[in-house]
């Protein structure tokens, strides 16, 4: 390629981390539905690193937890508790759906954070789909259980009677940017994050500016493992707000 | 950068999130992925843990009730114990007044036994005194007798027994 060489040797390709590619065959062959690619194996490490942690980890059942039992017990009371307090008792039935959502983002983080690994949480149309699946079954949910009544919601009766189509319009508004913001915050903090860290990296090959460029890498990759568990602490509990909004529809 | 959007083999064109033709394989993948963990989750290990925190809570609310009970059970015992040592106490004071009134009573039955005795001792050694005195006195009147009839014998006069008998008796008594 022409072109690398006129930036002094210097190669940025930030963003080939983010490449799907099938995982056998030639990195040009063209990604089918049903192709087993770097996206499958990570999500399938994910599969296995919580199985091991909430399985494994807990086969003891032991009174008083061993190690990693209690990391387990730790991850259950703490988004049980958030359902809990957020959404209400009633909240409780989805909370094994929640759950599995906590710990496929907050693994799924964590493993793209392994250096050479791939981050499918980084990926907007993965977390599009994990938005769009709450968003849906949590306007689903408002309707049937509340009905038409669950329309209240943008009706906020508290204000004066003049403001209250103006805010009907903001509510609803704010409303069907949910599952955007909630799924671009997650693939947007993750893909940025990891960007960084390769551009950094990338500056790295410059002995001038190499110490500071490590030291670089070493800060965010700090800061993205805090990253990591705060993107997925707030997907969570953002979805336990939606479902009390669909239990609770009253402001 | 020129190279970065550069469409080479194995290079990101822009990015890769964009590449609409990865979404199906994605979206597949992961509602396989999100499956496999609901039912992995919602089968085995949430149950699992949630039994496992339930018998912890159990145990615990157990194990406190039980450490109160015994706390009960040690102040009771405390409590006899008191009890039992003030008992002993009131006994053995009680005891030690009992045995000093008897001993006292004993010491004054002997006193008075003692004193008894010496009155009757004293009593009857003046008994013994008075009769001797007695005797004394008779014996003198009688050698007084005798010796005023000898005297009157003696001087040649006629001997008057009952006149010289009621003279000694006159002057015995004087």
């Amino acid at each position: 390629m022409a072109e690398e060489a006129k930036g002094g040797g210097l190669e940025f390709h930030p963003m080939d981390q983010f490449i799907i590619k099938p995982l056998f065959g030639d990195v040009g062959d063209s990604v089918g539905m049903f192709t087993v690619t770097n996206a499958t194996f990570w999500m399938a490490l994910a599969i296995l690193a919580i199985a091991a942690l909430m399985i494994l980890g807990t086969r003891g059942r032991a009174v008083v937890p061993t190690r990693t039992q209690s990391v387990a017990e730790l991850a259950y009371g703490f988004v049980y508790k958030m359902v809990e307090d957020v959404a209400g008792k009633d909240g409780l039935k989805y909370f094994p759906y929640i759950m599995t959502l906590f710990l496929f983002i907050l693994f799924s983080n964590f493993l793209g954070l392994i250096p050479m690994s791939f981050t499918t949480t980084s990926h907007i149309a993965v977390t599009a789909i994990l938005a769009m699946a709450v968003f849906l079954a949590v306007t689903i949910l408002g309707f049937v259980k509340n009905g038409a009544s669950f329309l209240g919601l943008f009706w906020v009766s508290s204000a004066p009677l003049a403001l209250r189509p103006i805010l009907a319009l903001i509510e609803l508004i704010s409303y069907f940017v949910r599952p955007v913001s909630h799924s671009i915050r997650l693939a947007g903090n993750m893909m940025a994050g990891h960007a960084v860290l390769k551009v950094f990296a990338g500056f790295a090959q410059v002995a001038a500016v190499a110490p500071i460029a490590i030291f670089g890498v070493v800060a965010i990759y700090g800061l993205e493992v805090l990253v990591s568990a705060i993107q997925a602490y707030v997907f969570t509990i953002l979805t336990c707000v939606y479902l009390k909004d669909a239990l609770h529809p009253s402001h | 950068m020129a190279t970065e959007t550069t469409e080479a083999a194995g290079s990101a064109p822009g990015m890769p999130q964009l590449d609409f033709s990865t979404f199906p394989n994605q979206i597949f993948w992961l509602v396989v992925t999100l499956v496999v963990i609901y039912m992995v989750l919602s089968r085995v290990a949430l149950p699992r843990i949630a039994s496992v925190l339930a018998e912890r809570q159990g145990t615990i609310t157990n194990d406190i009730a039980a450490a109160e009970e015994l706390k009960e059970k040690a102040a009771e015992a405390e409590a006899a114990y008191d009890k039992a040592l003030a008992d002993a106490r009131a006994e053995a004071g009680r005891i030690g007044a009992e045995t000093k009134a008897e001993v006292q009573a004993e010491i004054d039955a002997a006193i008075r036994k003692a004193d008894a005795e010496i009155a009757a001792r004293t009593a009857e050694s003046e008994a013994k005194i008075a009769e001797i005195r007695d005797g004394a006195t008779a014996a003198i009147q009688d050698v007084a007798k005798d010796t005023a009839e000898a005297v009157v014998a003696a001087m040649g006069v006629d001997v008057d027994k009952a006149a010289i008998a009621a003279a000694v008796d006159a002057r015995v008594k004087g």
